[in-house]
């Protein structure tokens, strides 16, 4: 099993979503996340899916997804070199004996702080889900109140180089 | 021409050639019914929802077009919908309008409201719910084109009332160009050369051919590559006519009440041919074991029918006519420098060993009636010249294994999603499209009774359907499974207790028959056939007579019980 980011472009019809989560429950597949969002291109929507399984659910997936009639492209961008991200905002216990370290993985993260009260703060994380996962883990201990993810948006990079 | 809403569906009709619909009026397509006397698209009253899509449903299979149905919103709505699975299981071309509350009232929990699209989604192609009266002519263009391109299936069309109401200008576009939906239909010829080759190597080839050759309709050329390259057939349930039946070279159906050459076949070939078929569970038995000796060929208009329930070496998406053609001309080529009638023979008669050796039988030792027997008496009146619908069960595999199908769309029945109370409405679709033919429903007594009620539209629209009941007094199939898995546990499908079937014909104003007696089967039947009105026969068959062979749920195909 492995997590792969497809990125699906879709005519922006009424029910479009339903029919992209609707293929995954009624086949069984995963979604670990899903975000869909308007393009440049009139009536066209973005969808950056990330889905679990072994090769044999994700070229199902793919294919299930291409036979969807409002499909127009289908993507598995896990196979080629692209950018991802993900937003997050932290609520965060932050005491006056805490903020300070706080304020320095936040600063150490290239992340912004967008809420403050006494004892919390709020914080924007962007990155990969590596980047996401750390902060995660490095916040827990001061106790996360509350988060809120997008999900991972992705795109192909211009520059497909072999390394 | 400015035109209501309701007058343009039915303008729509009638520019995608649609002679006939079968529906059932309500509150939320009042409407159209208002304009159908002004149309010429005849409309059949059915007598039930469910009625009116398997109709249409048959009406696309005996003749290849799509079928169409017209129902009203909720309820009525939601009665299609089994028939609706059955469609899609099947990639049965068919288009069904339902009428929807006012689009003020949708989401209101309307009287009669349904989200009829959500419902659908599921089990149809595609579905639309039309919000302007500006998108309808387009969204009925549509739907007949997703209807018919590709892998055909269903497309659901939801109309609110108020749209039927409005009036705009009329416009049918000439042609539908959707940028998201365009099927590779033409096989790649680099494939189609990697197919020949193999065929060329292998010295135990076989065909499996299924429903898209039929749907397709690429039986011609399907049945030249078997008959001239000498390769022996087998079939799913869905592709019963696309090779002539009583060729020596068909081995009959494959799979779970398969026979024992076609399952012997798959288990000792070298090349599998697979086209348009979609290697369903009740074919393959234990994946594991499915043709374990073969490199398998599988072409298909659906890309996700290849490599998803059997690895496949050789992958070829295309529409199976343009497909078969193509391999048709990379073989016809062949014929002077390759002897493949002696290439195959030691295979072909290894195969023919297998089908004498274990031919498709009965025991008929006894006085009381065999099913298996009735339906052969069927064939040998009809010569095979009729048109086949089933219902579920034991009646449809017997159907299946002992009436031999010669030509295409000439065997109705529900395949993928196994709906009793198919076969009768269907006969129905099938008798209004071919009125000279004799159209046969071949039932259960369990499963005629699902759609019973039919018998009115068929009296009334002087449909004289057939129906010949195998009455064994037990929901059979699901008793014969009891009897060999369920040590005998026959709960609730003991079927006593019935309705006269004789009197219920006639309380219809259709034609009744019973038979008791193994003498009077024929007779009867000849008498009943004849009869220019919709008939029950009414038989009484052994109670528990099992379909054989019989591949058990999960094993390999070659650990067949036989008879």
């Amino acid at each position: 099993m492995s997590k792969h980011t497809l990125s699906v472009m879709v005519e922006n019809e009424p029910g479009v979503l339903s029919r992209v989560a609707g293929l995954f429950s009624g086949r069984g597949f995963n979604i670990y996340s899903l975000n869909v969002a308007p393009t440049l291109e009139k009536g066209v929507s973005l969808m950056t899916i990330v889905a679990e399984g072994d090769d044999s659910i994700i070229e199902q997936i793919v294919k299930q997804l291409r036979k969807l009639v409002p499909t127009i492209k289908v993507k598995d961008l896990t196979e080629l070199h692209s950018v991802e991200r993900e937003m997050v905002l932290l609520k965060v216990n932050a005491e006056d004996s805490k903020r300070a370290e706080i304020l320095r993985i936040v600063d150490i993260f290239r992340c912004k702080v967008v809420d403050v009260s006494v004892d919390e703060l709020t914080i924007e994380v962007t990155g990969d889900q590596g980047k996401i996962s750390a902060i995660i883990n490095l916040l827990t201990r001061f106790g996360i109140k509350e988060i809120a993810r997008t999900g991972n948006v992705a795109m192909r990079r211009s520059m497909q180089i072999d390394l | 021409m400015k035109l209501t809403g309701a007058q343009i569906l039915l303008k729509c009709l009638e520019e995608e050639g649609v002679d006939v619909m079968f529906g059932f009026p309500g509150g939320a397509v009042i409407d159209i019914y208002d304009e159908i006397p002004n149309s010429s698209v005849e409309h059949i009253l059915v007598r039930h929802e469910q009625g009116a899509i398997h109709a249409a449903d048959g009406y696309a299979r005996a003749t290849g077009r799509v079928g169409v149905c017209l129902v009203t919103s909720g309820p009525g709505a939601t009665n299609t919908v089994t028939g609706i699975a059955t469609a899609y299981a099947d990639s049965i071309p068919v288009v069904i309008f339902t009428g929807q509350v006012p689009r003020a009232l949708i989401g209101n929990d309307a009287f009669q409201e349904v989200d009829i699209v959500g419902i659908t989604r599921p089990c149809t192609k595609h579905n639309y719910l039309v919000q302007d009266i500006e998108d309808l002519a387009r969204t009925v263009k549509q739907a007949f084109y997703l209807a018919r391109l590709g892998r055909p299936g269903p497309v659901l069309v939801d109309l609110p009332k108020d749209i039927q109401q409005q009036v705009a200008e009329f416009e049918y576009p000439d042609s539908v160009s959707m940028r998201s939906y365009k099927p590779t239909r033409k096989p790649h010829i680099g494939q189609i050369r990697k197919v020949v080759k193999l065929l060329k190597k292998a010295k135990r080839p076989l065909i499996y051919s299924g429903g898209g050759v039929i749907t397709s309709g690429s039986h011609e050329d399907l049945t030249w590559l078997g008959q001239t390259l000498h390769i022996p057939v087998t079939s799913t349930l869905m592709g019963l006519g696309a090779f002539p039946g009583d060729d020596e070279l068909f081995l009959g159906m494959l799979g779970m009440h398969g026979t024992y050459a076609a399952n012997m076949a798959v288990n000792n070939c070298d090349l599998l041919l697979a086209v348009g078929a979609r290697f369903d569970d009740r074919v393959t038995g234990k994946v594991d074991t499915f043709a374990p000796n073969a490199t398998i060929v599988h072409i298909d208009v659906d890309p996700t029918s290849i490599q998803k329930n059997v690895s496949v070496h050789v992958p070829l998406v295309a529409d199976c006519k343009p497909a078969l053609a193509s391999l048709k001309a990379e073989t016809e080529g062949t014929l002077d420098e390759f002897d493949w009638a002696a290439d195959h023979k030691p295979w072909v008669d290894m195969v023919q060993g297998w089908a004498k050796e274990h031919p498709l039988t009965y025991k008929d030792d006894s006085d009381s009636i065999k099913p298996q027997f009735v339906v052969e008496k069927i064939y040998e009146i009809t010569k095979g010249d009729a048109i086949i619908a089933t219902e579920v069960g034991q009646n449809q595999m017997w159907a299946a294994q002992f009436f031999k199908y010669t030509r295409p769309n000439t065997l109705l029945t529900s395949g993928g999603l196994g709906t009793m109370g198919y076969g009768f409405p269907a006969a129905l679709g099938a008798q209004r499209a071919f009125p000279d033919k004799l159209v046969i429903d071949i039932a259960g007594d369990g499963s005629i009774q699902m759609c019973i009620q039919e018998m009115m539209t068929a009296v009334c629209n002087k449909l004289p359907v057939k129906i010949v009941i195998l009455n064994n007094g037990y929901l059979g199939m699901v008793r014969q499974w009891q009897e060999l898995f369920y040590d005998k546990n026959y709960c609730a499908t003991c079927m006593d207790a019935q309705p006269d079937f004789v009197k219920l014909a006639e309380a219809y104003g259709a034609a009744g028959y019973r038979v008791t007696e193994k003498k009077d089967v024929e007779k009867t039947l000849r008498e009943a056939f004849a009869v220019d009105k919709p008939v029950i026969v009414d038989i009484r068959v052994e109670k528990e007579e099992n379909v054989y062979p019989m591949v058990p749920a999960g094993a390999s195909l070659t650990e067949m019980l036989l008879v």
